[in-house]
């Protein structure tokens, strides 16, 4: 293709925009990392920057020493996640089947029944004394899992839209003659057809319970219940707390009491390198994910 | 055709209903119950008696709430920062949409649009870490910069002046990506005919942009933007309680309905207030999304949400 001399400049006018754009994108995460292996007193001295006199690894090792309280933590948002996941998936996928069949009966009531959540809320008070003095949730692993983030209105109706714009009746049908009870038809034609939706519910929902703090600031105040996003919240807040009340500390563990700097930037980074590690081999996912808000329930 | 409802037609379906039944206790305890709950703000709480048997007080917690300056600093702050988040957020995403489909590298393309997702899958308690260390009073990257110009360092977390435009930037800088990705999609469903006949036309870039690439994309804008201005007494929580580190100092200017429903619920005493500011919230918040779509349904019926 020749490109015209228009064209050309054009090409080049954009470019240049947007190198800039991935620049304003990418680089504060990169001094996150940077802050993170910048020797501390270069720290305390010179400020964060993205070229520090002089690096040190004392805050991965010191996060090495103390292991036990980041491990943890890591530990808890892994199976928080992985768990959460897999329940949403589930439940997601077994109300969408049932109403993304048009002769189900009362289907406008179930229909209706999920989405005027999407339109009102009874806010977090009473769902906080609810899920705390109902359900006893606080400290539990449940804290983590029950409150908002197993299923949610949107992903129902993307996914029962999903299944009755790609799954064809006729399928159903066929295997209805040959005997198939419905739970059978769920799981050996609707799951495997509704593969893509599934992964791109299934990647947005992990990733809503892996950066979930929300959650753990309402229900967990057990320093052995926090997960990574938990634990770097109550770092900055035992740090307000300290700067405006010297002298008192919160006495949650050693190491959320006074992190220096370098090593909460550790935390915060090794927190986010999972999703930095994985991101590049998901985007394509991410981005079709997205693109399907675009196209209406 | 409608088929009679008998029960020898329903029976067959008894496996589909129960396999409904989790989802559908799932949805009542997290989401009805809590519904059922806003009378907890017509009463004055008592944790023995619990949501529903504590003793009514009328509109008392209103008349609380409303009687301070509170309620108009975070009605104001949420309002207007929605309506600075939809200008900015939907200009910006629109602008990036058009020249990230023009790219033609197809490699630099995929960059663009992996780059401008990535503050996305961050949590707001991580980019609280990434404003830190921009604007750390003591060791932020901003100050250095002024300490070495010679200028006087500005106490960022204490200064209520720059907050608007910090978390403008900050709110853009996390959320942009989200809606160009979905404008890409839209550009990409347009008809390449319509640029072809454009160009045999003489039309040059900028016409193209306003005359099809625009107009094209309506229906997504409208969808967008009125999802918004239903959610326009809704504020991220994260965004206004964990960027300004949670600082008294900057409550006029970063102070909202969400940050002030948590932090009048975590204060002793707090809660009537709290529940009064969340059912204010979830009212207006309903009547707004209801009139929006009504609005919707008249201009364009296909674009409604229902």
């Amino acid at each position: 293709m020749v490109l015209s001399k228009g064209e050309k400049a054009y090409q080049v006018g954009i470019n240049i925009v947007l190198i800039i754009v991935t620049l304003v994108m990418i680089l504060p995460i990169v001094l996150l990392f940077m802050c993170s292996i910048t020797d501390e007193n270069t720290l305390i001295n010179n400020g964060y920057s993205f070229f520090p006199e002089k690096f040190g690894l004392t805050a991965y090792q010191y996060i090495w020493q103390n292991r036990g309280t980041v491990l943890r933590s890591y530990g808890l948002t892994i199976v928080v996640t992985v768990i959460g996941t897999a329940c949403t998936l589930i439940l997601t996928s077994l109300i969408a089947y049932p109403l993304s069949l048009r002769n189900l009966p009362g289907r406008p009531f179930f229909n209706f029944y999920v989405f005027f959540t999407m339109l009102f809320s009874g806010g977090l008070v009473p769902a906080y004394i609810m899920w705390t003095n109902t359900f006893h949730i606080k400290n539990t692993i449940f804290a983590y899992l029950l409150p908002n983030l197993l299923l949610s209105a949107y992903n129902i109706i993307l996914v029962r839209t999903f299944f009755m714009t790609s799954i064809p009746d006729a399928l159903y049908e066929a295997a209805r003659i040959d005997g198939a009870s419905y739970f059978t038809i769920y799981w050996k034609i609707v799951l495997p057809m509704g593969k893509p939706i599934m992964v791109t519910i299934g990647l947005f929902s992990g990733l809503g319970f892996w950066n979930d703090w929300t959650n753990g600031l309402y229900y967990v105040n057990r320093s052995e219940m926090f997960t990574t996003q938990v634990l770097l919240n109550r770092m900055i807040q035992d740090i307000q707390a300290l700067a405006n009340n010297p002298g008192g500390g919160s006495g949650s563990g050693a190491l959320v009491n006074l992190p220096t700097v370098s090593i909460r930037m550790a935390i915060a980074f090794v927190a986010i390198l999972p999703i930095l590690v994985v991101y590049p081999f998901l985007q394509k996912y991410f981005a079709s994910g997205i693109a399907l808000g675009a196209v209406k329930g | 055709m409608k088929q009679k409802l008998t029960w020898a037609h329903f029976k067959q379906f008894i496996p589909l209903y129960i396999m409904m039944v989790p989802s559908l206790v799932y949805i009542f305890i997290n989401n009805y119950i809590p519904m059922a709950g806003i009378v907890v703000a017509f009463k004055k709480y008592n944790v023995n008696d619990g949501m529903f048997g504590s003793a009514w007080c009328g509109l008392d917690n209103f008349q609380f709430l409303f009687g301070t300056s509170d309620a108009f600093v975070m009605i104001r702050n949420t309002l207007l920062y929605n309506v600075a988040f939809i200008i900015v957020n939907q200009c910006l995403g629109i602008a990036l949409a058009i020249i990230i489909s023009d790219v033609i590298n197809k490699g630099l393309k995929k960059l663009y649009q992996s780059s401008i997702l990535l503050p996305f899958l961050l949590s707001m308690v991580v980019v609280s870490y990434i404003v830190f260390a921009f604007l750390s009073q003591e060791n932020g990257m901003i100050n250095a910069v002024l300490k070495s110009m010679g200028k006087d360092i500005v106490y960022w977390y204490q200064d209520n002046g720059p907050w608007p435009f910090i978390l403008i930037f900050v709110n853009a800088w996390k959320g942009v990506g989200y809606g160009a990705l979905i404008y890409i999609a839209g550009i990409a469903g347009i008809d390449p005919a319509f640029y072809e006949a454009a160009e045999l036309d003489g039309a040059n870039k900028w016409q193209q942009i306003t005359k099809i690439t625009l107009p094209c994309l309506v229906p997504q804008i409208i969808t967008l933007v009125l999802m918004a201005i239903g959610r326009i007494f809704a504020s991220d929580f994260g965004l206004f309680y964990q960027i300004p580190q949670n600082s008294g100092a900057l409550f006029p200017t970063t102070q909202t309905i969400d940050t002030y429903v948590y932090r009048a619920l975590i204060q002793a005493g707090g809660i009537g207030r709290s529940s009064a500011a969340g059912v204010f919230q979830s009212v207006v918040g309903f009547t707004l999304v209801m009139i929006s779509n009504a609005v919707v349904r008249k201009i364009s019926a296909e674009n409604a949400m229902f």
